[in-house]
């Protein structure tokens, strides 16, 4: 049996798919997203997260510490370099200010939560997301997933950035019911600058599954002055165009609410955008809309 | 889109803006009805039906400008009769009601000096609540005090009953019929004669009460310039004449016979959750096609008429609470509550047109009273759960949801006849009964986490250190959680017998002095039997005690399991001095406790297996007993506000609540403590044997964003499905943010509207104590 490993579950998922649903979040992500809302996601290791809101210095951690990692005097600092990730001051922390994002699954343990919902997604139509990070970086694991819920009749849907190899692309699609496909930039310099990759072997693996036949849906993140920039919005809609099978396009809107993620994991927020108040949005639809291109909307 | 009229907005505004105040009228006619030394002579029930009389024959009239349909409980919108009968209310009761900050009613110095004068003097002594708190043995008045149970019936009378369908086919000449085959049926049976003659009197006087506002309503028509008005008077005046000494012929004539039941009911005592007209729906549509097809009336005039009966119910402000019983139920709302939707009574969906207008309805309304819920089976259509959440986004905390296919098999588990179990729903907050065919009544709440505060200190209560409870051993030496349940079991017990116990001293009472004969015109088989309500006349007898708490004891038991069983990390003797000292000493042990315990709400079976064995605890000590009626007990778990008294009173509890902080309400996880989601709550909830229950109650407060679309809606409502198909009983939803909440507490003035759900039914958040406002708020607000 594969494992791998997983930092999240979301249970009452609603915008990831159809219907009610369980999203598992696989640890561990190719891009490098200036807007990344799940920090913890990038690295494949589990790491460790700080609440510091929810600290008050009883100093639990530090004697429970078996590496010496945590200042005494300073609870709330701890060094990223000699913790082990042993997890015995998250068990000592009282105020559950302490956590580790991340924990090696196997398929059977996961296989396990996500079922706990079954009845959910019978009533709802709807079923589990596997996100990430990018879920297609552990593919023997999500490989088996995925089967896995074919065979107990779940809906499954993948959420993913299609940066990955052509063949580990092509072969998730096909045991996947439904492809969450990202489509944030259609030019190679823009998506280098702000993800760190090429947008061309993304391009190629969404034109392979438009061809291939199975169910996909793009998304794009309105990230203001970058995905709405007029050019880009261009692009997108010449490149939806040039495809064999014209799918819907979700917008998702831009949140800055995710930047506290980043404090707990102590990393600097690289970046910071404007909140879209909604007006950014409404010109995205309107001008993709204009382009011959179909919109739906995630709240 | 807003439908409502202009008269439905005049009056609507009237109805809000009026402030409740006592009126004396009531108890000034009942005093000087009982002072009459004869009166004192007669049996119970003829001078129970000869004050009614007295009541309707004398009483003032009201037909405000603009209205369709007319009569008031008191005087005029919003005055509040008091039952001195059943609570004759002191000076400093009256002073309290008139200057408290929350749910004041205002008391004149002309009605305080009435009370002095008149009222009081003969009343003390004489009043049940008197007769009740003199009957009970000390060790009932020492639980009473500490707060383990509350006693409904000691302000108020047995109620939470529903109308059934009698009244749609059958005027009160009708039932007149039908007393005097029952009279002959009884033969030389003196006390039935006497009962069935009083309700005959009963059924005589409503008729006399409507005539009058029949006579008035004529003579406001002759002075009356306005011709539009004149019409409208005249009309009142020939629906008064034959509503309620005849059925109802139209549509208009049905709903004015309702309420002036309504009025009966609520004039003769003041039972609990005044009084419901139940399946609404399924009672009005055969007058409603019918008028429409002879085209005596349009959809938009039965809209009208409904409006101006939500607008009666919202006049009627609860009876005045003082004590403990104002701590549990504090609201003006008096839990009079509409279904909607639900089952036919051939097991088909119930839903028709009337349906989705009662929803428009009480959407537009936007009224505290009277409190709609729909009913939800299987069979029942998906749009009808869907328009029922797009209210819910409303964020006033209405409808209320319940399962319609768990209802019938909870009534057919107490033993009734599934053709009986069809016709029953949910009333009050969310309890269940069979309609127009039972007595059931809630007891009083019954304080779980004070019967394991009791547990743990072996039979003693630390907060005033009496013993009411046994001596089940030094929690010390408990080998296991088993054991802490085998102590507690023995607790509950104990303390449901003297509860039980209690509540057949007060049931005897009621029976014996203050028998219901309006009300039992109503409630099958009364006239048949000859038996009045309170004396076990009608068909079903059901008496339920509210177990209050479960979050809080699943938690606390659950911590006990973790810490000190399995983990090893915690003494129970630690345990045990940390809690009497309300974790004085150690906040690091009490977080722990707070945020390392396997929680209810969160799908963690080591937590929620401690749910079914509460239950099973609390179903063994109760359950199935016989109560004075011919019926049996049963439980339910519903807290009103009564789990924020009931917290003040209760120590620190193992699952790290401090002590004084309220305890969890309904079989909701305790506040703030479901971390997981809706499903995960779900999960948990359903766990429980729902089918057990005379009804449960389930809180969950969702973002706004989470209604928003049909899409999101749509998601809701398999959410809702999905639990009902899972075995739950009820769902409501507080859809209101944080923020906002926030900003109320801050500036009340600006958010004098803002009504939010608080448990089996919805208030004005300006009106809730602090500490509820703070548990309101508290309450995981499930997101996406």
């Amino acid at each position: 049996m594969n494992s791998g490993v997983v930092f999240q579950y979301k249970r009452y998922s609603l915008h990831d798919g159809p219907g009610i649903r369980t999203t598992v979040f696989l640890k561990g992500c190719p891009l490098s997203c200036s807007w990344c809302h799940n920090p913890e996601s990038i690295s494949p290791l589990p790491q460790l997260v700080l609440l510091s809101t929810r600290c008050f210095g009883c100093g639990e951690c530090a004697s429970a510490c078996p590496s010496g990692a945590v200042d005494a005097k300073r609870p709330g600092k701890t060094d990223r370099t000699i913790c082990t990730l042993c997890g015995e001051c998250v068990r000592a922390c009282p105020a559950g200010a302490r956590a580790i994002a991340g924990q090696r699954t196997d398929v059977e343990e996961v296989m396990t939560m996500v079922e706990r919902d079954l009845p959910f997604y019978e009533e709802s139509g709807g079923g589990v997301t596997f996100s990430g990070g990018e879920p297609l970086m552990q593919p023997d694991f999500l490989a088996e997933l995925l089967s896995r819920c074919r065979e107990r009749g779940i809906h499954t849907a993948v959420d993913t950035s299609c940066h990955a190899p052509a063949p580990v692309f092509m072969m998730v699609a096909g045991l996947a019911d439904l492809m969450l496909c990202d489509l944030k930039l259609a030019g190679d310099p823009q998506m280098l600058e702000y993800t760190g990759v090429k947008a061309g072997g993304i391009l190629d693996n969404i034109r392979a599954l438009a061809e291939d036949g199975g169910d996909f849906v793009l998304r794009m993140p309105v990230i203001p002055g970058v995905t709405d920039a007029p050019d880009n919005l261009r692009g997108v809609a010449d490149f939806i165009k040039s495809l064999s099978r014209r799918p819907v396009l979700e917008l998702l809107p831009y949140h800055s609410a995710y930047r506290e993620k980043y404090r707990r994991l102590g990393i600097t927020v690289k970046d910071s955008f404007t909140e879209d108040t909604g007006r950014r949005l409404t010109y995205v639809r309107e001008s993709l809309t204009g382009a011959g291109i179909v919109i739906g909307i995630e709240e | 889109m807003n439908h409502m009229t202009d008269r439905v907005a005049r009056l609507r505004e009237e109805s809000l803006e009026a402030a409740p105040s006592i009126s004396a009228e009531r108890a000034l006619l009942v005093t000087d009805f009982y002072r009459n030394p004869c009166a004192r002579e007669l049996p119970a029930p003829l001078l129970r039906a000869k004050v009614f009389r007295h009541l309707l024959k004398n009483r003032a009239l009201y037909i405000g400008e603009d209205e369709l349909i007319v009569g008031e409980k008191g005087n005029c919108p919003k005055t509040v009769p008091t039952y001195p009968e059943l609570c004759c209310h002191s000076l400093s009761d009256l002073e309290i009601l008139d200057s408290r900050k929350k749910i004041p009613y205002s008391v004149s110095r002309e009605t305080e000096e009435v009370f002095r004068e008149r009222i009081i003097p003969f009343w003390e002594g004489r009043s049940m609540r008197d007769m009740i708190f003199h009957s009970m043995e000390d060790r009932w008045l020492d639980c009473f005090e500490a707060g383990v149970f509350t006693e409904f019936m000691e302000q108020r009378s047995p109620g939470h009953t529903v109308l059934g369908g009698s009244i749609y086919s059958m005027g009160m000449e009708d039932f007149r019929r039908r007393i005097a085959v029952s009279m002959k049926k009884q033969g030389g049976d003196m006390r039935k004669r006497i009962q069935l003659m009083a309700m005959d009197i009963c059924a005589q006087s409503l008729v006399l009460f409507a005539e009058r506002y029949s006579s008035k309503a004529l003579g406001l028509a002759r002075t009356e310039r306005s011709p539009a008005r004149k019409r409208e008077l005249l009309e009142i005046a020939s629906v008064c004449s034959r509503v309620p000494r005849e059925a109802p012929s139209t549509f208009r004539e049905a709903v004015q016979y309702y309420w002036f039941v309504h009025l009966g009911v609520t004039t003769e005592l003041n039972p609990w959750d005044s009084f419901s007209p139940g399946k609404l729906d399924r009672h009005l549509l055969p007058f409603y096609l019918r008028d429409l097809d002879k085209g005596l009336l349009t959809p938009e005039e039965a809209r009208e008429l409904l409006g101006c009966l939500w607008i009666k119910f919202n006049n009627q402000p609860a009876p005045p609470k003082v004590g403990v019983t104002a701590k549990e139920s504090s609201t003006y709302t008096d839990f009079a509550q509409i279904n909607t939707g639900g089952l036919a009574p051939d097991g088909s969906s119930g839903v028709n047109e009337l349906s989705y207008m009662i929803i428009d309805v009480a959407q537009e309304m936007r009224l505290l009273q009277p409190s709609l819920s729909v009913q939800i089976g299987a069979v029942t259509e998906p749009e009808f759960l869907e328009r029922a959440l797009e209210m819910v986004r409303e964020g006033f905390g209405q409808p209320s949801i319940f399962n319609a296919d768990m209802i019938v098999k909870e009534l057919a588990n107490q033993g009734k006849s599934v053709e009986d179990a069809l016709l029953g729903g949910s009333s009050g907050c969310v309890e269940v009964g069979v309609f127009g065919k039972e007595n059931y009544n809630l007891s009083g709440y019954f304080n779980l986490a004070k019967i394991l505060e009791i547990t743990l200190n072996s039979g003693i209560d630390p907060s005033t250190g009496k013993t009411p409870g046994p001596d089940t051993g030094d929690p010390s030496g408990f080998a296991s959680t088993e054991d802490l349940l085998k102590a507690f079991r023995v607790q509950v017990s104990h303390f449901a017998d003297i509860k039980i116990k209690g509540n057949a001293v007060i049931e005897k009472l009621y029976a014996d002095r203050m028998p219901a004969p309006f009300l039992s015109l109503f409630i099958d088989d009364c006239i048949g039997t000859g038996l009045d309500y309170h004396q076990g006349g009608a068909r079903y007898n059901t008496t339920y005690i509210q177990c209050v708490g479960l979050g809080t004891m699943v938690d606390s038991l659950s911590a006990v399991d973790h810490h000190v069983f399995r983990e090893g990390t915690l003494g129970m003797g630690t345990l045990l001095d940390c809690l009497s000292s309300d974790f004085d000493e150690d906040e690091i042990l009490r977080m722990r406790l707070e945020n390392h315990t396997p929680r209810f709400g969160n799908d963690d079976e080591r937590a929620d297996r401690f749910a079914c064995a509460v239950q099973d605890i609390c179903t063994e000590a109760i359950d199935g007993r016989p109560n004075g009626r011919g019926g049996e007990y049963h439980i339910n778990f519903l807290p009103t506000t009564v789990h924020v008294y009931f917290g003040s009173v209760t120590g620190a509890t193992p699952d790290g609540r401090k002590a004084g902080m309220p305890l969890s309400e309904g079989i909701s996880p305790v506040q703030g403590m479901d971390r997981q989601g809706p499903t995960a709550v779900i999960r948990s909830a359903s766990r429980l044997d729902h089918s057990r229950t005379g009804g449960t109650l389930l809180n969950q407060k969702f973002t706004p964003a989470l209604l928003k679309t049909g899409k999101s809606r749509k998601k809701l409502a398999s959410l809702i499905r999905t639990y009902f198909r899972l075995g739950g009983h009820h769902i409501q939803m507080n859809v209101v943010d944080m923020e906002t909440l926030m900003s109320a507490r801050e500036d009340p003035d600006a958010y004098r509207g803002l009504i939010v759900r608080v448990a089996g039914y919805s208030d004005y958040f300006c009106d809730l104590s602090e500490d509820l406002q703070d548990e309101i708020i508290r309450r995981t607000a499930q997101g996406s």
